[in-house]
């Protein structure tokens, strides 16, 4: 975690590769030669998409046809569209939902709970145990869709072993379509914060913990009084980087539940994914980026003022 | 449970030894340790098994003449399904894109991460912290609310269905990752040697070639592998970005595959998903194995 700036080079303005005569403006200017690729890439790729966005939903652009070249400008028309599509608060609540449920409450304390069981736990039986936690998490995305796409299929893993004691499951993926990708997701993505917080947990001083044991905290007093205060900046980092992540799935619903049945489990990324490419509403979709886009904006501003100190 | 004495001993004798092996004082309150770790390996192997099964499906099914969707073990272990999908059109030439794709994001990307960092991690200017800030927000922006106005201006800039255009925007989006965890490395290499240098009259980017980068080169296949893999797991992008069937990486070709024979050829389609996944899960390996500890991607994205 060494991310403080490193010190300039010692000596003052003086000290450094270019000669001392040049004036100190052409001097920065010269020192910044090397990261013009890097920002030239990212206005290119990064920014321009970004402002593209905003531009874009003002719009009528479309897939193909005569819009698609020359988009003409709607105003606000896209999101007044946008507030009286009933599909539109529907993806709103559905992607609040999956983030909340797989990442803020499942990944983040599933990861937490495997993390402080793995300190207890006997040296095979942890290894083999994270090694499956991780595999799952790099494993390619749309090969974990496949897995988790078998495994909650109506003939898939699931309702097999529910046969196996005599239950006939339900269709997993077409009656409880949210339920299917939240666990898929909560399986694919614990090894993050499991991993974020074996890290953090190590490094919570064992004297404040056998401190407490000796005056008679129990396990859950220790967790609840010690070790979550000692962590709790991994926590929030943690939950920022998460839902981050989460916000932005789309490989795994798409393979899973292609957002249906009809759009059940369409969240923002599918919502506009299908408006842009399957309904050919380029400027439409793109409305719906640019909502995505601000929501992931504001958690990231919370997420860097958390993360200030490192950086100053 | 575990604190019971093992069931079959012949006579129940008092004095033997097990009573003094036991703890001395057994809490009343909380489940004493032993207790604690049977239970947490308990449930630790519960959880394995959870996520065991997914995952072995796609390991079993790759092996089954007549897979189904639900695992179990196969009748009979054949690598027909291996046979039947490693074919050119079908593997090789995905997965070859796949490789370039990879390789020239990563490419790409790390040169673009050292230049910048240099500067960054060096020298004191008003323009690091602001930069390092759009760097830092640019790590969290989701790609995938970005991929519908990104298609319209590849249609614009005419970069659509090309593979190096499509290799550029993977770079881009990679790089503030990969800034910063370069910057991160490159901080850890001592300046002083550098000051020598620079004092004999050396150039900036000649301590940046002789000096910094071969005391850094763990971190830059750390974050070359980094990038790689995520480039190479990245389905997304090249599905919205690559229309001609020949230039799809394996992610979409594969997600085509699952579309055309999903529904029947399930053994070819797990045995091809294997072929594809390999490749990451062996990269990370090494990647762990470079930065010490499998905890490594996670200590990097922390910081």
């Amino acid at each position: 975690m060494t991310t403080t700036l490193a010190p300039a080079p010692a000596g003052g303005p003086g000290a450094g590769p270019s000669p001392a005569r040049r004036t100190p403006v052409r001097r920065t200017a010269g020192r910044l030669v090397p990261m013009l690729p890097a920002v030239v890439l990212l206005a290119l790729f990064m920014l321009g998409p970004v402002v593209w966005s905003f531009y874009g939903s003002f719009t009528n652009a479309a897939l193909t046809g005569p819009n698609a070249l020359a988009p003409e400008w709607v105003g606000l028309d896209n999101y007044v569209a946008l507030l009286s599509d009933p599909d539109f608060p529907k993806a709103l609540w559905l992607t609040v939902l999956f983030v909340i449920a797989s990442a803020v409450i499942g990944q983040n304390v599933a990861g937490l709970g495997l993390a402080m069981l793995m300190r207890s736990a006997r040296g095979p039986v942890r290894s083999v145990v994270s090694t499956l936690v991780v595999t799952a998490w790099v494993l390619p995305e749309i090969v974990a869709a496949f897995a988790a796409y078998a495994f909650f299929h109506a003939e898939g893993t699931l309702n097999s072993l529910l046969a196996g004691v005599g239950i006939t499951g339900p269709d997993w993926l077409f009656q409880y379509p949210m339920l299917a990708v939240i666990l898929a997701n909560i399986w694919r993505g614990t090894a993050f914060s499991m991993m974020v917080y074996s890290a953090a947990i190590a490094e919570v001083p064992p004297e404040i913990t056998e401190a407490a044991t000796v005056d008679g905290a129990n396990a859950v007093q220790r967790l609840v009084w010690v070790t979550l205060p000692t962590i709790r900046r991994s926590i929030s980092t943690n939950l920022m980087l998460t839902t981050l992540q989460t916000l932005s799935v789309f490989t795994l619903i798409y393979v899973m539940t292609g957002g249906g049945p009809g759009t059940d489990s369409s969240t923002l990324p599918i919502l506009a994914y299908q408006e842009a490419f399957k309904f050919a509403q380029v400027g439409y979709g793109t409305a719906i980026a640019t909502v995505m886009l601000v929501i992931g904006a504001v958690f990231s501003v919370v997420y860097i003022r958390s993360l200030k100190p490192e950086v100053d | 449970m575990a604190q019971t004495v093992p069931a079959p001993s012949p006579v129940p004798d008092v004095a033997a030894a097990p009573p003094a092996r036991r703890r001395p004082t057994p809490s009343v309150a909380a489940p004493g340790p032993r207790a604690a770790r049977v239970l947490s390996n308990a449930v630790l192997v519960v959880v394995g098994v959870c996520f065991l099964l997914p995952l072995g499906w796609i390991v079993l099914a790759s092996l089954d003449a007549s897979a189904t969707l639900a695992v179990r073990l196969p009748d009979e272990f054949t690598l027909a399904n291996y046979t039947a999908v490693m074919t050119p059109e079908q593997t090789w030439v995905p997965l070859a894109n796949s490789f370039l794709l990879s390789a020239g994001t990563g490419l790409i990307t790390v040169v673009a991460s050292v230049l910048a960092a240099y500067p960054l991690s060096r020298y004191r200017m008003r323009f690091n912290k602001p930069f390092l800030y759009a760097v830092l927000f640019g790590t969290c922006l989701p790609i995938t609310a970005m991929m519908v106005p990104v298609y319209s201006l590849f249609v614009r800039l005419n970069l659509l269905d090309s593979l190096p255009g499509t290799t550029f925007f993977m770079a881009a989006t990679s790089l503030p990752m990969a800034i910063w965890m370069t910057k991160n490395f490159m901080d850890s290499v001592p300046i002083s040697l550098e000051e020598a240098a620079w004092t004999d009259g050396a150039s900036a980017m000649t301590t940046l070639r002789t000096i910094v980068l071969p005391l850094m080169r763990p971190g830059i296949a750390v974050v070359f592998i980094f990038v790689f893999i995520q480039a190479w797991g990245n389905f997304f992008v090249p599905f919205v970005l690559l229309l001609t069937p020949e230039k799809q990486p394996a992610a979409v070709s594969i997600f085509a595959f699952f579309g055309q024979y999903g529904s029947v050829a399930y053994g070819q389609l797990a045995a091809y998903s294997m072929l594809y996944a390999l490749p990451a899960v062996a990269l990370y390996v090494l990647v762990s194995r470079l930065s010490g500890g499998s905890f490594a991607l996670a200590g990097a994205v922390k910081g």
